[in-house]
């Protein structure tokens, strides 16, 4: 199996769905992001939401724990020989985009699709994957699309 | 609803806006790897100091959600925001570890009115968030979007 066999280059893979109920919006945004619209629901009516919504931060750990929860499927599909590529951190990412408000009760579908990767030149045995990741609500409209990096150990 | 302290108008290019101090424990750490980012070094100590990063360590996406919440608490809380639609990168350029005190500042890099909505104004700006070492831990840039106190002014 190569890399780009395990890695699944090109291909788009579905995570998982989540339903964000109203109060997980508002427990995750009385943490980190406690404005008005993610935190009460008459407030979020007058505001330019016009309901509850999730803080785009919370939309965006979500997506994390669903494309985790797909790594470890991917290490019990894996087959062949030799020592499993093993994922480091991430040095950030660019181009997010909130494109529509993840209302309470909305459930949203998370993907990801590697692009590339390449070796790190100053970390041997170390390689860079890019990755495209997207989240869509129920009548398949996007809601989130940013573009990723991770740090990978293999070969 | 009552005057806010921030509208696009306070946003002028070049001024630079102190976010309030945040203390980063290992209990918080783990509570929010524990729900989105279960990685060994988020989550323990020892697989902290066996990986990369050195020692127990924040998930990336929990530096951007105290990062968010130093931001509301600095300005946005106060201000006419009206959301945002996204964030242009954010590199997460050194650990950020239990007992770490992370401070940051915001930088206005741009501001113009909305062509469409002259009531609607879009600020860029970079943000920088440092440990207490005052080592970059998190960089940042984003747009959001906030209501003029004078339309007509602006006109």
């Amino acid at each position: 199996m190569t890399l780009d066999d395990y890695l699944k280059v090109g291909e788009t893979i579905t995570l998982g769905s989540h339903t964000f109920t109203a109060e997980e919006i508002k427990a995750f945004a009385a943490k980190y992001d406690p404005q008005r619209f993610h935190m009460d629901e008459r407030e979020a009516e007058a505001s330019v939401f016009g309901r509850l919504c999730a803080s785009g931060w919370h939309t965006c750990a979500m997506w994390m724990r669903y494309n985790l929860a797909k790594r470890q499927d991917m290490q019990a599909d894996r087959t062949g020989e030799g020592k499993a590529p093993v994922f480091g951190p991430s040095p950030g990412f660019t181009d997010l985009k909130w494109l529509k408000p993840v209302y309470a009760g909305e459930t949203i579908t998370f993907t990801r699709r590697a692009r590339s990767h390449r070796p790190v030149a100053s970390r041997p045995g170390w390689h860079v994957m890019t990755l495209d990741c997207e989240a869509f609500d129920s009548t398949g409209d996007k809601v989130l699309e940013f573009e990723s990096a991770v740090l990978l150990q293999a070969g | 609803m009552g005057e806010k302290r921030w509208a696009f108008e306070d946003f002028t290019v070049g001024r630079e806006i102190e976010l309030p101090q945040k203390q980063v424990t290992a209990e918080e750490i783990v509570e929010f790897a524990s729900q989105f980012d279960a990685q060994p070094m988020h989550l323990d100590e020892e697989a902290g100091k066996a990986s990369i990063l050195g020692g127990l360590a924040a998930s990336g996406w929990h530096t951007c959600a105290m990062f968010m919440r130093m931001m509301c608490d600095a300005f946005l809380l106060d201000s006419t925001s009206q959301g945002a639609p996204g964030v242009d990168y954010v590199r997460w350029k050194k650990p950020v570890l239990a007992g770490d005190t992370l401070s940051g500042v915001s930088r206005v890099a741009a501001a113009r009115v909305s062509a469409k909505r002259p009531n609607l104004g879009f600020v860029s700006v970079d943000h920088t968030i440092r440990n207490q070492k005052g080592e970059i831990v998190c960089e940042l840039a984003n747009t959001g979007m906030f209501l003029l106190r004078n339309p007509k002014a602006a006109a």
